[in-house]
């Protein structure tokens, strides 16, 4: 067990942002948080990742009791993570990106030919063909950014890796790609926290599925224990895809 | 698994876009355009009298330019560096001629008084994320109430001068305000500060972690921020270098013409940021280069100096100034379109 909480909570000033929530992450494993918009998936991965504290309730790093004080120190403990929303500089090119903030190094200056050349096998080993690795990240796609991001915390030894809503999006056959990368930081031994709202990414690569419902855990399932249409119908409040479904068909005898 | 054998993609990307998506490119196309156009038409420019006349205005302004670009490429501005020039200048003289410090001491006074104006920037900008154009235009002013107020409560003028009467004057004069000769024309050593400090600023930028951060900072703030760049401090640092490039600069004036006037320095401010942005630097940040502000410099040198030598009126160097901002800013734009253009 690398990582787990243990009913945590946090609140935003008014917000309940996330409460009694309780997961963990095991090396070689895939932990699936999943959740409606606004569940506080990001805000729990952000505790994990050091940009927020929790208020309640412990978060252990191999045991231990931890708090971070910054996404750095969760880096130092082997804690990447993979934002929705800022995962790289757009204008700054993959090499450049793949090392940024931790930069290799020949005497005072970065070591840019280094940089290059290992970026450039790093994303192959990984699978990932990227035409060219001078090229801006912007230039990317979606699915490609997420995958460079990945093989980047996999270069620098994360032993967690956080990725929040990689395939959100992402068409079908890129999804199908960032999912197979993670199932390669997976096989490397890394733990994987993968977060999305979509059941169908989730279960193919999860071991553990935790859900999470306006701030609150509806509960952590074994891949065992539940059924990927068990999953759909908790992930949608089972009752109320019904309820839609039958708003939503065709009632045949109107008019 | 997805390897696509030796990429055929490649050839699309192209060595037009590689080229385009330098950022000097269209400061290297206006340099060659502006030099060709003033001297078909004057021999004085070509002559090298001429070149040293033009690249003396492209050094003191290059120098701040460059420190600029770096700046804007951490995506902040400084709108103070201008009349900082000024401040550090009249410290120097007010210091040497009026309480018997010798010139090396008031320079190195001028140094930390320039740094900490820089650190009282960056801390602004990075602690409160005030806008740095607003921090730095409060900066500005207050500076600019300072030099005049402080000068006229000394001296009754708006002026200090004599700083030729004061200990160690000749031998900072040879080293940051001299002439060398080359080839029987004498050039400004202030050219060699101005190649010094777009060398090392280039290094920084492309070859160092610092370089990297600058980029990242200005780019993507958050982004940076989270994959454990020092942001803050990176910001921090650039104001700082500002911040000594406006010492340097004025305390090279001010050797130079021995006085210094209170107001200098007001509105050059815009002038830094425009040869920077005819350089390359991006308004939004995360994209520059310093040689291209460089470059950017002398474009005005040369449409400075090369106006007089066609016996133009010196206000078309405005209208001068005005057009070339509004090409480089729409050369700008189509780059960036190019290069983050997100492929679906
Ligand atoms: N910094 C903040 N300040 C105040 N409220 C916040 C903050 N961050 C998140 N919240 C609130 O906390 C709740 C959970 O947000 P969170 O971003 O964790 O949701 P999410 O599950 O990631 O949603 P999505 O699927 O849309 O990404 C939301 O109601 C949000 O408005
Ligand atoms: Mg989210």
């Amino acid at each position: 067990m690398i990582i787990q909480t243990r009913d945590i909570g946090k609140t935003f000033g008014s917000v309940l942002a996330l409460r009694e929530v309780s997961m963990s992450v095991e090396a070689g494993q895939v932990t699936c948080v999943l959740g409606d918009n606004g569940a506080g998936k990001s805000t729990l991965i952000k505790i994990l990742a050091g940009v927020h504290q929790h208020d309640t309730g412990s978060f252990l790093v191999d045991g231990a009791e931890v708090r971070f004080g910054s996404p750095r120190e969760a880096l130092d403990r082997g804690i990447a993570t993979v934002y929705q929303d800022l995962a790289m500089i757009p204008l700054m090119s993959v090499w450049r990106n793949f090392f940024l903030g931790s930069e290799p190094r020949k005497g005072l200056a970065f070591d840019v030919a280094t940089a290059r050349r290992v970026a450039r096998e790093e994303l192959r080993a990984m699978g990932i063909d990227i035409r060219d690795v001078d090229q801006p990240v912007g230039t990317l796609s979606g699915g490609e950014r997420q995958s460079v991001a990945i093989a980047r915390a996999v270069h620098f030894g994360a032993r967690v890796l956080i990725l929040d809503e990689p395939t959100s999006a992402l068409g079908v056959k890129q999804a199908g790609v960032v999912l197979r990368y993670i199932a390669r930081a997976r096989d490397r031994g890394l733990g994987v926290v993968f977060i999305t709202h979509n059941p169908h990414h989730a279960y193919p690569v999860g071991d553990r599925f935790l859900l999470l419902n306006r701030g609150t855990s509806l509960g952590e399932y074994r891949k065992g224990d539940i059924t990927r249409e068990e999953l759909t119908g908790l992930m949608a409040g089972g009752a109320e895809l019904e309820q839609l479904s039958h708003e939503l068909s065709h009632e045949p005898d109107r008019e | 698994m997805t390897t696509v054998p030796a990429d055929e993609r490649i050839g699309s990307v192209g060595l037009a876009r590689r080229l385009l998506i330098r950022p000097e490119l269209g400061a290297v196309v206006g340099l060659i355009a502006v030099f060709a156009f003033f001297a078909a038409q004057s021999p004085v420019f070509r002559s090298p009298a001429g070149i040293a006349n033009w690249l003396d205005p492209a050094a003191t302004l290059g120098i701040m330019a460059v420190a600029i670009a770096l700046l804007m490429i951490g995506g902040e501005f400084d709108l103070s560096a201008g009349v900082l020039t000024g401040t550090t200048g009249l410290i120097l003289v007010t210091l040497a001629t009026r309480y018997g410090f010798d010139v090396w001491t008031a320079m190195l006074v001028g140094l930390v008084v320039a740094l900490l104006i820089g650190l009282a920037n960056g801390l602004v900008v990075t602690r409160t994320r005030l806008p740095s154009f607003i921090v730095t235009l409060g900066t500005f002013l207050m500076l600019q109430g300072i030099n005049l107020g402080v000068t006229k409560a000394l001296t009754g003028t708006v002026q200090v001068s004599g700083l030729r009467r004061a200990a160690g004057y000749e031998t900072a004069r040879t080293i940051f305000a001299g002439t060398i000769d080359v080839g029987g024309t004498s050039f400004r050593v202030a050219i060699l500060w101005w190649v010094l400090v777009t060398a090392v600023a280039t290094w920084v930028l492309m070859r160092s972690r610092a370089g990297n951060w600058i980029f990242a900072v200005g780019g993507n703030e958050q982004a940076a921020r989270a994959v454990g760049v020092p942001a803050a401090r990176t910001k921090i640092a650039l104001f700082m270098t500002t911040a000594v490039a406006a010492w340097l600069v004025g305390s090279i004036l001010a050797l130079r013409y021995t006085s210094v006037q209170a107001n200098i320095g007001i509105g050059q401010e815009f002038i830094y940021i425009i040869a920077a942005v005819i350089g390359g630097c991006l308004l939004t940040g995360g994209y520059g280069s310093a040689i291209g502000a460089a470059i950017g410099a002398v474009i005005f040198g040369m449409a400075d100096k090369g106006i007089v030598f066609l016996g133009w009126d010196a206000d078309w160097f405005k209208f001068f100034l005005g057009a070339m901002l509004l090409l480089a800013t729409l050369a700008n734009r189509l780059v960036r379109r190019y290069a983050e253009e997100v492929k679906h």
